[in-house]
């Protein structure tokens, strides 16, 4: 099978600290993916070289074999790559339903005469992307909320509603940073099971930084860690969990060899 | 404040003292003296002992509002005290101006102030009693106010507000309506020789208070019985309104005469131009602070193209083609858009505060190139251009404040629809999305490039539009009329107006530029207004006068959004 996101020998550098250092990485169609590693590892530098929010300074990313790496953030989803921010990044004063509108931009066309002689196209298009975001919001179970204001919504909805919105580009890849951060353990199954429900029933690939080891040990397919910005260990969860690189950079040294296993 | 019913007088005499700096400062900058010539109420107030009055009111209501314990209890007293405080400053005031011989330092401190502020009493002693029983009096009202039930002190506040709008504006309203024999009887029975009469304010009063009262407890029951109405009767209801509003809008020139016909139309530029940076600034978040370069290039372009003053001699310009004014319009608006897009470019990486900082600098260049000697042979540089072109439909031709007046309307009408389309669009959505939050927006897929220059484009080419209306209207121009003090203005009715808001426009442009138009007194004291009100607004109303409503579209049919055009527009 051909990965859709191949990432080879990756660097990003912030002045003399190297995030990401020599990365490669593959990712399966329709898996889902996680990326781990303690705080500061470069999980979400290297989000931000995929999406484009940083340029790398070495090596190449590509997504189904087109180059990345110098492109602006907006042709990069219109490639069919969109993500969540690991703290939520809503349009706090567009309602649910506009953040959702927004998040189909690239897929509708119509400008600026379009929009102010409000032409036959311009309607249709407009009344299709309003029923697309009223299924999107269903989806994600927020029908009713549609009209208040992002930022008046709960956390966990807010959650959803960036997922909502960045389906709404129609990603062939969701980059999810760490989703169920700061839910506690009911939301959290919700959401284990939601992410499931967005590869089975949309057929997504899904790439998730997460911290919650009980959620990426149950969802992911393929783990990849990293530590200090470079790749310590990838595999099924099985193979991650007993590896002893993994554990001591967890878990530091003198305590890997007291303890069996991570949490 | 502490929860005891011991009475707060420290927190009295902390308002009255703050109340009574307000009452100093504006009496020492001579606004009372000034606006004395001005009555409210005939005979009864002039304008100047309202401002006193109205700084002792709030003090008298913030104190009572802080007194602990129960309500009413401690409320009247402590507005007492708190007022008589202030009053008391006003007293000490009085005393030591003639004392110390004030006026060598303070030109304000003179004899006047204290024949105001002692209400013309003979005698200093009987006037200061006088000031203090006022002072005590009104700030008591002021804590009376506070403890009235919710409904009833918004009523009696709106009714305050009126009488004093009225009497206010009693000499413009007289003169407008004297058109109008069927309502002379009626004006001046309710309009003395200057201001509102005794009876016209009561009549005030109790209508605005009433009304309002009624409103606030019927009003739901009202609105849902037109809700219960069927379509067809909406439909009715919404055309009719329509149309009245049209026949408002077409007729209003007549009524209002020249004078307040040129009035609604520097009014009208300024809603025009705000618009445009409503664009810029409330839809796309880019804070532009050199947005009078548009309006001066689109008034540059309207006059060198239009200009009949062609030669070498002083006050001409050695290029014209002397086009006509219809001609030069669209020119004019697409050099604006053009100069829009240029000055945009090279800020697009700028945010927040740089962005500012740079297009103030833009705004300054474009005023010393107007001014330049370098240019001077093109657009006249200090001498400006005369001569600019009138504009002509068939008989009408637009060169008096009440033909000008409805193509201002039409500007403003056609900038209102542009706005209000864009708002709801894809562009208008992706220019929310870049306000809100500029790297998310392009992570969701929106050219940052093209959204910013065509905010720019679209800002500059209202603003462009208001200029050569504005040369055509002035019929010269003058790198003067440009100032970045018109850039701070236009930003000022946005704010005030609700960053955003379409109606916020227009609310904002008739406050911070119609009323100092009309009350002449306010231009001297304009910046000073403006700096208080800006201040006030900032710490209780942010979100503007009339923020813009969020859009309620989840259960509502895409089409059925786009039906309701605005109605009541520039007044």
């Amino acid at each position: 099978m051909a990965p859709i996101l191949t990432a080879r020998q990756v660097t990003k550098r912030f002045g003399g600290l190297t995030a990401v250092n020599n990365l490669d990485l593959e990712i399966q169609e329709r898996f889902i993916h996680s990326v781990i590693g303690p705080n500061g590892a470069g999980k979400t530098t290297f989000f931000n070289c995929v999406t484009g929010f940083n340029q790398p300074e070495a090596g190449e990313i590509l997504l189904n074999g087109h180059h990345l790496e110098r492109l602006s953030p907006d042709r990069i989803t219109q490639l069919g790559i969109a993500r969540t921010y690991q703290n939520i990044r809503l349009f706090a004063n567009l309602t649910a339903l506009e953040n959702i509108l927004v998040g189909q931009h690239p897929r509708l066309k119509s400008g600026m005469l379009g929009a102010i002689f409000n032409t036959p196209g311009t309607q249709r298009e407009e009344a299709k992307a309003l029923a697309e975001a009223r299924r999107l919001l269903a989806f994600v179970g927020l029908t009713g909320k549609g009209d208040h204001l992002a930022r008046n919504l709960a956390y966990g909805d807010q959650r959803r509603l960036e997922i909502a919105r960045a389906l709404a580009s129609k990603p062939k890849l969701l980059l999810l940073d760490e989703p169920t951060a700061g839910m506690n353990p009911r939301e959290t199954e919700a959401m284990t099971a939601f992410i499931h429900r967005l590869r089975d029933e949309l057929g997504l690939t899904i790439m998730l930084i997460e911290h919650h080891m009980g959620v990426v040990m149950g969802i992911s397919e393929r783990i990849t860690v990293l530590d200090y910005g470079e790749k310590i260990a990838e595999g099924a969860p099985v193979e991650i969990q007993t590896n002893p690189r993994v554990i001591e950079a967890y878990l530091g040294r003198e305590e890997a060899e007291a303890a069996g296993e991570p949490a | 404040m502490t929860k005891n019913t011991h009475f707060n007088w420290l927190n009295a005499l902390r308002m009255g003292l703050i109340g009574g700096v307000v009452a100093l400062l504006i009496s020492l900058v001579g606004m009372v003296e000034e606006f004395s010539q001005r009555d409210i109420i005939a005979g009864v107030i002039t304008m100047g002992q309202t401002l006193l009055f109205i700084a002792i009111l709030m003090a008298g209501y913030f104190a009572a509002g802080r007194a602990a314990g129960q309500p009413g209890l401690n409320s009247l007293p402590s507005g007492a005290l708190a007022g008589l405080v202030t009053a008391g400053i006003l007293a000490v005031l009085v005393v030591i101006i003639p004392l110390l011989n004030l006026r060598a330092i303070l030109p304000n401190a003179s004899p006047a102030l204290i024949r105001i502020l002692t209400f013309l009493q003979e005698s200093l002693v009987v006037g200061i009693f006088y000031l203090l029983g006022a002072g005590a009096m009104i700030g008591a009202a002021g804590g009376l106010i506070n403890i009235l039930p919710a409904g009833i002190r918004r009523a009696v506040i709106l009714a305050l507000f009126w009488v004093g709008l009225l009497g206010l504006l009693q000499e413009l309203l007289r003169v407008t309506l004297t058109n109008m024999p069927q309502v002379g009887a009626v004006l001046s029975w309710m309009f003395g020789s200057r201001g509102l009469s005794v009876p016209g304010a009561i009549a005030v009063f109790v209508a605005v208070a009433g009304g309002n009262y009624l409103w606030a407890s019927q009003g739901d029951k009202v609105q849902d019985r037109i809700r219960a109405q069927p379509p067809a009767t909406h439909r009715a209801m919404r055309w009719g309104s329509i149309v009245v509003a049209i026949a408002v809008v077409l007729y209003l020139p007549r009524v209002l005469g020249p004078y307040l016909s040129d009035v609604t139309n520097s009014v009208g530029l300024f809603i025009l131009m705000g618009l445009g940076l409503n664009i810029v600034v409330g839809f796309a978040g880019l804070l532009d602070l050199g947005y009078v370069a548009f309006f001066a290039i689109g008034a540059y372009v309207m006059g060198v193209l239009t200009s009949s003053a062609i030669g070498q001699n002083a006050g001409q310009i050695v290029f014209g083609p002397q086009l006509s004014f219809w001609q030069a319009l669209p020119i004019a608006v697409g050099v604006s858009v053009l100069f829009g897009i240029i000055l945009g470019i090279p800020v697009l990486k700028m945010r927040g505060d740089y962005l500012a900082i740079v297009t103030l600098g833009f705004g300054e260049i474009i005023r010393i190139l107007a001014l330049s000697d370098f240019l001077k042979p093109y657009i006249g540089g200090s001498q400006g251009i005369v001569e600019v072109g009138e504009g002509q439909i068939g008989p009408v031709i637009f060169n008096t404040p009440q033909t000008l007046y409805y193509l201002i309307v039409a500007g403003c009408l056609l900038a209102l629809f542009i706005s209000r389309r864009l708002r709801d669009s894809r562009p208008g959505r992706a220019w929310k999305a870049m306000r809100e939050d500029e790297d998310v927006a392009q992570a969701m897929g929106i050219n940052l490039v093209a959204t910013k220059l065509l905010a720019f484009g679209t800002g500059a080419a209202f603003s462009g539009l208001s200029g050569a209306i504005f040369a055509s209207k002035i019929g010269s121009i003058y790198p003067h009329s440009f100032s970045l003090l018109i850039s701070i203005n236009v930003l000022s009715l946005i704010i005030v107006g609700g960053m955003g808001s379409l109606p916020g426009v227009f609310v904002g442009a008739l406050v911070l530029v119609g009323l100092p138009e009309l009350l002449r007194e306010f231009s001297e004291y304009r910046l000073l207004m403006y700096g208080a009100l800006l201040i006030v607004m900032m710490l209780t109303r942010p979100e503007g006068f009339w923020p813009e409503a969020t859009h309620k579209r989840e259960f509502h049919e895409a089409a059925a959004s786009e039906v309701a055009p605005e109605s009541a527009p520039a007044s």
